[in-house]
């Protein structure tokens, strides 16, 4: 195998599990090391950078960072990254002092922003403090899009929304609230020097059932039910509520109607429990709150008397895997399921739709009415044309909202400054740091802590119930949370190899707790992946090759299961293992600022 | 030494053994010598054996002198029986713990200093009283835990860390244990667990004394350009004669080494000691033949490892004293003391 070349910025941040599962590629070990030191604010800012919505996430956010873990291998549950991040949000101090300079003699550059919901939003933090004026246009009466609108307060406190939001309209955004765009084709003739559309997927699919025209009035679409309660003009449901659907809106919809005084509620999906698409955890957050989730139900027929539902007929399938590894659901011979309702949410997906954008403007969409995009720059075929979050590919969430917008305000800004939009973006890169402060004194904590993972404290049952406003998750307080924090191995504190001080002495072999280290006989990748220490049978994670050593050998450590622990460096007589603090360098807008 | 202890948690492929443990239950406490120490890897070596072999851990009795090697028991074999003794005194309190329960498994770990200088006398009797254990000595050439002396094992012309050289004649511990009894003498090196490991092994299984004299240099005090027992000296002056693989089943007939050049060894738990010749003439059963070859050797400058010399029918202590099957520590009062009448049959027969 070549030797490995750690100057390739992704090798080491690969390392960090969570930083890249995280589409923002937030620096989560270090700012899980600034909660453990109490910097709160500082741990609030380094997230606000990277992600834009700290408070909002740590509430909300998908998690990819936590099955991504490196806990989850060598353990079995992540570090609860997303519970500390709220953490970080709930204990800031001011952080007025540390946002960007926003300069009031503008660059005459003036940008549209279609949409008010995270993507926007995001865009509008990373091009006003290099002199844009930003228009944003929303036709809801406040910032915040889906977050607003889709989420449910008990989950999302409005204050902690309010407070994001205005953060970034505060820095000077123009605000056209109420404004909804019925046509680009009129927005274009303003002649703004971009546009940026952030509308996300806003239409919820329906399902064309027997019965379905005839029982209209029972039936809503779960994102413009939800939104309807975000915005106060549905206060209540009554009798039996059916939730179709298996993804995370689902579960919105039923903890929802549980606390807006449904008599039953039940989730009823098509496929089966394992591969729902809703998190884990929204899915026992619902069932806690003990509402039952019917698996492998793919409904048939509304069932209505009189013009009122009475109920849905459900198919009985069960699941099997077929030889190419899908699951397939061939029916159960059972009679057909009857589920008594009086509501049905209809929770079962969502598309993109922008039929304001005329389709003579040089922008193409697909056959999914999703924009053709280039996915590094977000341009659409029409240069001026951005568009990012869930209106670029389809239905994500918040995280991919940020991920985006920091690619596309670049993108706008190297448009408006009449470069190019590839091959000047700012390069990736990563520092290197030596965390050694003494023989056996190191700038972390390098201590293995074997404690589980700490559940979050919740609200009293029926008080969650009674009050759509009430937060159902107190969050972690602070002792919690330095306990949390302790889990963290550091990931991003890299075992470092060089060669030319090893004396082949075996030291950190034998100390590594985790056998990751191997001195062995070079071979191609998948021989040598077999003869190490312990053979490395996850091909995701990198080996890390040295250069030939006196012996002939060369060491290879196997990255999957390190707990950066360092004893390998607190081992090694010469040096030859240092334990290094990589600094990914994520490419945003602000990397320009000199 | 090291000030972040060991984490408990393992890789979640370790294989377990047949008694379901892992390597890892094998370990002791973390080490507190120096960085980079061989005896380190030795240790690790040891771990690895009795793992491997499914030996039950708290069956051993592993006893040990003074000095860095000897304070290498306390970092494997957590659950076994453990004496620390008195400098160069190992054999004596080895000796008696095999005397009073054969059965437990001895594991002699003991040092240059230990054991060629104040225990010189206690080695060449144990070795000649032919005690079943597996004595190992770290060897270093050095005394480390004062600082750096030369120690009676550091090779004639050698230098210190400042450059002065020894001016005595070196004892060779394997020549003497090939002269006096032992019935399996090896010599290895602490960076080369691939031969160590499988020495280890054999040696505990063999039935009798099975001396391992391993190379262990000290990184602190003799791993400098004139010491012939630094990691880069012996790596380049290494001569492998016999590699020592024990198969635990009935091994399979394989043709991957020349013809004459292997060999198999029956044990007496049924498994099979492998020995592969790297000079097809060497005779591993000629114990006149072994020490003339380590010696010339020597005189060249070469340090030859491996497997150097096995008594395939060997002959240990408790079978020379003709000792009964049971461990003496066993013997109940009825056993011991056949009564009265017995002592005066006895001395009837003196009449």
């Amino acid at each position: 195998m070549q030797s490995t070349n750690v100057d390739d910025p992704n090798y080491f941040h690969k390392v960090v599990d969570c930083q890249w599962a995280c589409p923002a590629h937030t620096p989560v070990p270090e700012y899980i090391r600034l909660i453990a030191e109490e910097r709160y604010t500082e741990a609030y800012m380094l997230n606000w950078d990277s992600n834009v919505f700290p408070g909002v996430l740590g509430r909300t956010c998908d998690r990819p960072c936590e099955p991504a873990c490196r806990r989850v291998r060598t353990e079995e549950k992540p570090v609860a990254i997303c519970r500390l991040k709220r953490v970080a949000a709930d204990n800031k101090g001011d952080v007025s002092a540390y946002m960007p300079a926003v300069p009031t003699a503008k660059n005459g550059k003036r940008i549209a922003l279609i949409g008010a919901g995270p993507a926007s939003l995001a865009v509008a933090r990373d091009l006003l403090p290099f002199g844009y004026e930003v228009h944003l246009f929303e036709k809801d009466a406040k910032g915040g899009g889906f977050m607003r609108s889709q989420i449910p307060a008990f989950r999302l406190p409005e204050e902690v929304l309010d407070e994001e939001v205005e953060r970034i309209l505060d820095m000077g955004v123009v605000c056209h609230f109420g404004e909804e765009i019925g046509s680009m084709k009129t927005l274009m003739e303003q002649d703004f020097d971009a546009y940026f559309v952030g509308t996300g997927a806003p239409r919820g699919r329906d399902l064309e059932l027997l019965g379905r025209q005839e029982v209209d009035d029972y039936i809503h679409i779960g994102i413009d039910w939800l939104s309807s309660v975000a915005f106060g003009h549905i206060t209540e449901i009554s009798g039996k509520v059916i939730v179709m659907g298996g993804g995370n809106t689902a579960m919105d919809c039923c903890r929802t109607s549980l606390r807006l005084g449904a008599e039953s509620v039940k989730v009823v999906v098509r496929s089966a429990f394992e591969v729902m698409k809703a998190s884990e955890w929204e899915k026992e957050d619902a069932m806690r709150e003990g509402i039952p989730i019917i698996n492998n139900r793919p409904p048939k027929e509304f069932v209505h008397e009189n013009g009122k539902l009475k109920g849905v007929l459900f198919e009985c399938v069960e699941p099997v895997r077929g030889e190419d590894g899908r699951l397939r659901y061939e029916p159960t011979g059972e009679p057909d399921e009857f589920i008594e309702a009086d509501h049905v949410l209809m929770a079962i997906g969502q598309d993109n739709h922008c039929p304001w954008i005329e389709r003579d403007l040089g922008i193409e969409f697909d056959k999914w009415d999703c924009p053709v995009l280039d996915e590094v720059t977000l341009q659409s075929d029409n240069p001026k044309v951005f568009f990012g979050g869930d209106s670029a590919f389809g239905p994500e969430n918040i995280i991919w909202a940020s991920a985006h917008a920091h690619r596309a305000a670049i993108s706008i800004h190297l448009l408006c400054q009449g470069k190019d939009l590839k091959a000047d973006r700012p390069p990736e890169g990563v520092n290197l740091l030596s965390t050694k402060m003494g023989v056996h004194e190191w700038a972390y904590d390098a201590e293995h802590d074997a404690s589980a993972r700490n559940l979050v404290p919740l609200v009293e049952h029926t008080t969650a119930l009674t009050n759509i406003k009430v937060e159902v998750e107190l969050g972690f307080d602070e002792a919690l949370a330095a306990q949390e924090a302790q889990r963290c191995l550091n990931c991003d504190v890299q075992t470092v190899f060089a060669e030319k001080l090893c004396i082949e002495c075996d030291a950190c072999v034998d100390i590594c707790p985790m056998d990751c280290i191997s001195f062995v006989t070079n071979d191609e990748e998948p021989a040598l992946r077999q003869t190490l220490t312990a053979p490395a049978m996850n091909t995701e994670q990198a080996l890390y090759v040295s250069t030939d050593l006196p012996t002939g050998r060369v060491m290879v450590k196997d990255e999957d299961v390190c707990l950066h622990c360092g004893l390998c460096a607190e081992r090694c007589p010469t040096n030859a293992w240092d334990m290094q603090r990589s600094v990914v360098h994520v490419p945003q807008l602000g990397s320009f600022a000199s | 030494m090291t000030f972040v202890a060991k984490p408990k948690v393992h890789h979640p492929n370790l294989p377990l053994n047949e008694l379901g443990l892992t390597r890892r239950d094998y370990e002791g406490s973390v080490s507190t010598l120096c960085a980079g120490c061989g005896h380190d890897s030795v240790s690790a070596a040891i771990v690895q054996a009795c793992a491997e072999l499914s030996l039950p851990p708290h069956r051993f009795a592993k006893v040990s002198g003074i000095g860095c090697s000897s304070k290498t028991p306390s970092y494997f074999l957590n659950k076994s029986h453990g004496f620390n003794s008195v400098h160069g005194r190992m054999p004596s309190v080895m000796t008696g713990a095999n005397l009073a329960n054969r059965e437990l498994l001895g594991i002699g770990v003991s040092g240059d200093g230990d054991s060629a200088s104040i225990g010189l006398g206690q080695f060449a009797h144990i070795v000649r009283r032919r005690i079943n254990m597996l004595y190992l000595v770290d060897n270093n050439g050095t005394y480390g835990l004062t600082k750096g002396q030369f120690s009676a094992t550091n090779d004639k012309g050698s230098t210190s860390k400042k450059g002065a050289p020894n001016l005595y004649e070196p004892i060779d511990l394997v020549s003497m244990a090939l002269q006096i009894g032992a019935t399996f003498v090896a010599r290895s090196f602490s960076g080369d667990k691939t031969q160590l490991v499988p020495l280890i092994k054999a040696a505990l299984k063999h039935k009798g004394m099975a001396f391992i004299d391993v190379i262990s240099p000290c990184v602190a005090f003799n791993n400098h350009n004139g010491s012939t027992k630094s990691y880069e000296f012996v790596r380049e002056h290494t001569q492998e004669l016999v590699n020592a693989d024990l198969i635990m089943t009935h091994p399979e007939v394989t043709v991957d080494y020349a013809e004459g050049s292997r060999e198999d060894v029956s044990m007496p738990d049924g498994s099979t000691l492998r020995l592969h010749k790297l000079d097809a003439d060497y005779d591993a059963h000629d114990r006149v033949g072994a020490l003339n070859y380590v010696q010339r050797s020597q005189e060249q400058g070469e340090v030859v490892t491996g497997l150097l010399y096995v008594d395939p029918d060997p002959v240990e202590c408790h079978d020379i004293m003709d000792t009964v099957d049971q461990p003496l520590n066993e013997l109940n009062e009825a056993q011991l003391c056949p009564g009265s009448a017995a002592l005066a049959d006895i001395n009837a027969s003196y009449r």
